[in-house]
C-alpha cells in the first residue's frame, strides 16, 4: 500500500442555486498528510463529498495519481483507492464491529475468511479488537469514530479522507489517534487529507493546510504560515468555536 | 473448500446433529403422519420456502417488498399455461417461469432503485406492480381471465408432468425448502451476502466502502423473484387452479412476509420457525372456530396472535427461542 | 353521437369529482397520520369499512340516516383512534417500518374479521329516498346522494382546515408534522399530539365511511381495496400534504369514472395503479408534496 497524489482543479458545486463550493484548487502530494480547515458551513464536507463521488462537481476536476475520478460513483472512487469517513458516523449498526470492518476488507479480499482476518488485524491496530464481537450500535462515540477509520482503512486506500474524526475525543484519545495516523503514514506512505476543528491535531499532523471560507479557498501553507495569515485570522475571529 | 465444508464451517457440532436429525425426520415424516398431518407439513414447508425467498430481499438486503405475489403468480401462470395449452411439462416450463419472474423482478427493482425509492415508497411500488398485473391477468384470455385457469386433477403419479398426490408434492417442496436454506446460508456467508447486510444497515456507508449498491440490490431482487416463482409453479400444480384474484392478491404477498417477520428477519431459521408458528396457529384456530360456527373467528384469533407476537417479540420468535435453546445465531 | 359522447364524458367526470371528494376525505385521514407520526396506517381501509358498517347499523336498526349518524361515528372514531394510539401504536413510533406494518396489519385483520363475524359476508347497503332523487343542471344529472356526500365531505375538510390553521392544537399538530424535535423543544406534549392526530385521522375516515355507505353497499372485502385506494391517493397527492390528499382524491375519482366509461369498469383500478407507478417514479414526493432532497 502506498499513497496517491490528489489534485483538485477549479472545483465548483451549487445546490439549488446556492453556491457551496467555488473554484477550489489544491494538491495533496503522495504520502503527505494535509488538512482542510475552515469555519462551519465553509464547504469542507462538500469538497470531501465531491472527491468521494457523492456529488458530481458542476465545474472542475478531481484527479488521483493523474487519473480523473470526478463524476464516478462512490464505490468506483473507492475502487480507485479513496477511503473516507463520515462526519456523522455511519456504522452498520446491527452488525458486529468485526463485521463492519470486514465489509470494507471484502472490497479487495473477496474471500470472507481472508477479509475477516485482515479486518481483525486493523481492529488490533486501532485498539478495537476487544470489542470486535460487540454490536456497532453499542459503541461509544469515540469508538465509533475509530470504527469509521478502521472500516475505511480496510478498503486499502491510497488516499484517506478523514472528516472530523477527533471531534468528541478526549485529549489523551486525540494523542493516541494522532500517533496512530502518523505511524500509519510513516509505515505505509498513505496519503491523508483531514477535515479537523481540533487544532492540536491539525498542528501535530498536517504538513500543509488549506483554509476555506464561504466555499472558497482563502489561504494555504504550512501550519506556521497559516497561524500568521491575516485572512485566516479574520475568518476565525468571528468564529470562536475552534480550539 | 468443498461445498459441504463451507456450509458447515463454524457451525457447532451440536447444531449439525440437530439439523441432520430434523432432515431425517422430515424425510420419513410421510410414513409417520396421516393425511391431515402431511397436508399441514406441506403448508409449513411452503411458507418456509417462500419466506426464505422473501427474506433475501428484506431480511438481507433491507428492501421491503409487499408485492411478491407478482413473482409467484407470474411463475405459476406461465408454467401452468404452457402445460395447459401445449402440454409442456413444468420441469421445462419452470425455466420460462423463472426467467419471466426474474424479468419482472428486474423491472420493479430497476425502476424502484434507479429512482431511489426506499422504505414505504418502494413497498407501494411493489404493491402497485402486483395489482396492475392482477388486473391485466383478469383480462387476458390465454390464462383464462378472471374465470381462472384449471389443470386436470389427476392423482396418478406422473413425475415428468408433476402430477400426483400429496406425497409427490411433499417431497418437491421439501427439496425446495432444504435447497433454499442451503442457498441462503451460502449467500449469507459470501461477499454478496455481507454487502447486502451492509446495504440494509446503511446504503451510503456501504457505497463508500466500495459496495456497488444498485447491482447488489438488483441481484437480491432477481434471486428472490426467481425463487418465489418456483413456489408459484409448485403451488399451481399442487392446487390445480389459478385465479388472478388470489394469485396476485395483496393478501398473498402479505402471507409471504409473515413467516420471516414473525420468525426473525434476516436469520436463516426465522422463516422456518415463523412458518411453523403461523401454520400451527392457523390450524389450531381453524379447529377452535369450527366449534363456534362464526365466520371470521379464525382470522380474529390469528390477528390477536400476530398482535401479541409483534408487541412482545418484535425481533421475531427465533432469536428469542434460539437464545433459550443455546443455539444463538452468531451476530453478524 | 359525439355530442352524446361528450355529455356522458362530462357526466362521468362530474360523478368522479363527487365521489372523489369522499375519497379525498378518506385519504386525508391517512395523510394526516403519516405526516405527523411517519406511521403508515395499513388498517386505513379497514377503519373506513367499520365506519360504513356502523352507519349501516344505525340506519338498519335505529332508522338514523347516515348523514345524521356521521357526527356520532366521527366522535366515536376520534375517541377510539386516540385510545388505540395511546395504548397499542405509541410504542411503535420510530420502530422499523416492517414492525409498524405488521402491527397495523394485525389491527386490520382484527377489524375486518370482526365486521365479518358480526355482519356476515353479504353486501349491506342503506335504502334511502334520496338515492332515487337527482339534481338537474342543464343537460347534466347529478345523483342527489353523491352531491350530499360530496358537499358534506367538503364541509368537513373545511372544518379540518380551520382546525389546523386556527386552533392551538391544530397548529401544534402541523408543527409536529414539520419538525417533531422543534415541537418537543417548545414544550408540546408530542405523545398527546400523536394520539390526538390518530384520533383526527380516524374521525376523518370514519366520516368518509358514513358518507360512502350512501353511495355503495359495504362488504368486508372492500377494506383492502380502500386501503390501497387511500395509498394511491395520498402518494399521488403527496404523502403528508392535506391539499394533496383532497386533490389526489378528485384525480383518482375522475380517472376511475372516466376509465370506467372509456375502457371497462373492471379496468378502472388498473388506471389508478398506472398513475401511482408514474407518480412514484417521476415525482415521488407527489403532485402537491414539498420536494425533498
Amino acid at each position: 500500500m502506498s499513497g496517491a497524489r490528489l489534485e483538485l482543479d477549479g472545483i465548483g458545486k451549487s445546490f439549488r442555486g446556492l453556491r457551496a463550493v467555488h473554484n477550489v484548487s489544491f494538491d495533496v502530494p503522495a504520502g503527505a498528510i494535509n488538512a482542510l480547515i475552515g469555519p462551519n458551513g465553509a464547504g469542507k464536507t462538500t469538497i470531501f463529498n465531491v472527491i468521494a463521488g457523492v456529488y458530481r462537481p458542476d465545474a472542475g476536476s478531481v484527479r488521483l495519481d493523474g487519473r480523473p475520478i470526478s463524476g464516478l460513483r462512490p464505490d468506483r472512487v473507492c475502487d480507485a483507492g479513496v477511503g473516507r469517513t463520515f462526519q456523522i458516523v455511519k456504522p452498520f449498526k446491527g452488525l458486529s464491529v468485526l463485521e463492519n470492518v470486514t465489509v470494507g476488507a471484502l472490497h479487495r479480499r473477496p474471500a470472507l475468511a481472508d477479509a475477516r482476518a485482515y479486518a481483525a488485524d486493523i481492529l488490533m491496530q486501532l485498539g478495537l479488537h476487544d470489542r470486535r464481537n460487540q454490536a456497532a450500535e453499542s459503541l461509544t462515540l469515540p469508538d465509533r469514530k475509530r470504527l469509521e477509520v478502521a472500516r475505511a482503512l480496510a478498503t486499502e486506500p491510497k488516499l484517506l479522507l478523514l472528516d472530523e474524526v477527533m471531534a468528541g475525543l478526549r485529549p489523551t484519545e486525540i494523542d493516541v489517534m494522532v500517533t496512530f495516523l502518523q505511524e500509519l503514514n510513516r509505515r505505509t506512505g498513505l496519503t491523508i487529507l483531514l477535515i479537523e476543528h481540533v487544532m492540536r491535531a491539525v498542528m501535530a499532523l498536517a504538513a500543509h493546510i488549506v483554509v476555506v471560507s464561504y466555499g472558497e479557498k482563502i489561504a494555504e501553507g504550512t501550519p506556521a504560515e497559516i497561524a500568521r495569515h491575516q485572512a485566516v485570522l479574520d475568518v476565525y475571529l468571528g468564529e470562536p468555536e475552534p480550539a | 473448500m468443498s461445498l459441504l465444508a463451507r456450509l458447515t464451517d463454524g457451525v457447532p457440532a451440536r447444531s449439525l446433529w440437530g439439523l441432520g436429525l430434523l432432515l431425517v425426520l422430515l424425510l420419513v415424516a410421510p410414513a409417520l403422519l396421516g393425511k391431515y398431518g402431511l397436508s399441514v407439513l406441506i403448508l409449513v414447508l411452503y411458507f418456509a420456502y417462500v419466506g426464505q425467498a422473501w427474506n433475501i430481499m428484506m431480511g438481507f438486503a433491507g428492501q421491503l417488498s409487499l408485492g411478491h405475489a407478482l413473482y409467484a403468480g407470474v411463475g405459476g401462470y406461465i408454467a401452468a399455461g404452457l402445460f395447459f395449452h401445449y402440454g409442456i411439462g413444468p420441469w421445462a416450463g419452470v425455466f420460462v417461469a423463472v426467467l419471466a419472474a426474474s424479468v419482472a423482478g428486474s423491472i420493479v427493482g430497476y425502476l424502484g432503485f434507479r429512482f431511489s425509492l426506499a422504505g414505504v415508497y418502494f413497498a407501494l411500488l411493489t404493491i402497485a406492480f402486483s395489482e396492475f398485473t392482477r388486473i391485466a391477468f383478469d383480462h387476458w384470455g390465454w390464462v383464462g381471465g378472471s374465470g381462472g385457469l384449471f389443470l386436470k386433477v389427476d392423482a396418478t403419479v406422473d413425475i415428468p408432468n408433476l402430477r400426483g398426490g400429496p406425497l409427490l408434492f411433499y417431497y418437491v417442496i421439501l427439496a425446495l425448502a432444504v435447497g433454499a436454506f442451503v442457498v441462503c446460508r451460502v449467500l449469507l456467508e459470501s461477499r454478496l451476502g455481507r454487502y447486502w447486510l451492509a446495504i440494509r444497515e446503511d446504503p451510503e456507508a456501504a457505497q463508500a466502502v466500495g459496495v456497488p449498491v444498485l447491482r447488489c440490490k438488483m441481484i437480491a431482487v432477481v434471486i428472490s423473484a426467481a425463487m418465489t416463482s418456483l413456489a408459484g409453479v409448485w403451488n399451481a400444480f399442487y392446487y390445480n387452479n389459478l385465479f388472478p384474484e388470489t394469485a396476485f392478491a395483496m393478501g398473498r404477498s402479505i402471507e409471504f412476509t409473515l413467516a420471516p417477520i414473525i420468525g426473525g428477519l434476516g436469520t436463516l431459521f426465522g422463516p422456518i420457525v415463523g412458518a411453523v408458528v403461523l401454520t400451527g396457529l392457523g390450524e389450531i384456530f381453524t379447529d377452535l372456530s369450527e366449534l363456534f360456527h362464526v365466520s371470521g373467528l379464525k382470522q380474529i384469533f390469528y390477528g390477536l396472535a400476530l398482535l401479541v407476537i409483534v408487541m412482545y417479540r418484535p425481533a421475531g420468535v427465533w432469536p428469542w427461542l434460539a437464545e433459550r435453546l443455546g443455539f444463538a445465531e452468531k451476530r453478524r | 353521437m359525439t355530442a352524446d359522447f361528450f355529455l356522458s364524458l362530462a357526466q362521468a367526470i362530474s360523478k368522479g369529482l363527487l365521489t372523489g371528494m369522499v375519497y379525498g376525505l378518506m385519504a386525508l385521514g391517512l395523510s394526516v397520520i403519516f405526516g405527523v407520526m411517519r406511521v403508515v396506517n395499513f388498517a386505513h381501509g379497514e377503519i373506513m369499512v367499520v365506519g360504513m358498517y356502523l352507519a349501516w347499523m344505525g340506519f338498519e336498526y335505529l332508522q338514523v340516516s347516515p348523514m345524521l349518524s356521521l357526527p356520532v361515528i366521527a366522535a366515536m372514531f376520534f375517541v377510539a383512534g386516540y385510545a388505540l394510539q395511546r395504548t397499542v401504536i405509541s410504542p411503535f413510533i420510530g420502530r422499523p417500518e416492517h414492525q409498524q406494518f405488521l402491527l397495523l396489519l394485525a389491527i386490520a385483520i382484527l377489524l375486518v374479521n370482526a365486521c365479518l363475524a358480526i355482519a356476515g359476508p353479504d353486501a349491506r347497503g342503506v335504502q334511502m329516498d334520496s338515492q332515487f332523487e337527482s339534481y338537474e343542471l342543464g343537460p347534466f344529472v347529478f345523483d342527489a346522494v353523491r352531491v350530499h356526500a360530496a358537499v358534506t365531505a367538503v364541509v368537513i375538510a373545511g372544518l379540518l382546515w380551520l382546525f389546523f390553521t386556527r386552533t392551538r392544537t391544530g397548529k401544534s399538530i402541523r408543527a409536529a408534522a414539520d419538525n417533531n424535535l422543534g415541537a418537543l423543544v417548545v414544550g408540546l406534549d408530542v405523545r398527546q399530539l400523536y394520539a390526538f392526530t390518530f384520533g383526527v385521522g380516524a374521525a376523518c375516515v370514519g366520516a368518509a365511511g358514513a358518507l360512502m355507505i350512501t353511495i355503495i353497499p359495504v362488504t368486508p372485502f372492500l377494506a383492502a381495496e380502500y386501503t390501497l385506494l387511500a395509498f394511491v391517493i395520498v402518494i399521488v397527492g403527496g404523502l403528508g400534504s392535506m391539499t394533496g390528499a383532497l386533490a389526489g382524491g378528485l384525480l383518482i375519482g375522475v380517472s376511475e369514472a372516466v376509465a370506467g366509461l372509456l375502457l371497462q369498469p373492471s379496468l378502472k383500478s388498473m388506471v389508478s395503479f398506472g398513475i401511482l407507478i408514474l407518480v412514484l417514479l417521476l415525482r415521488p414526493q407527489g403532485l402537491f408534496g414539498k420536494s425533498g432532497t
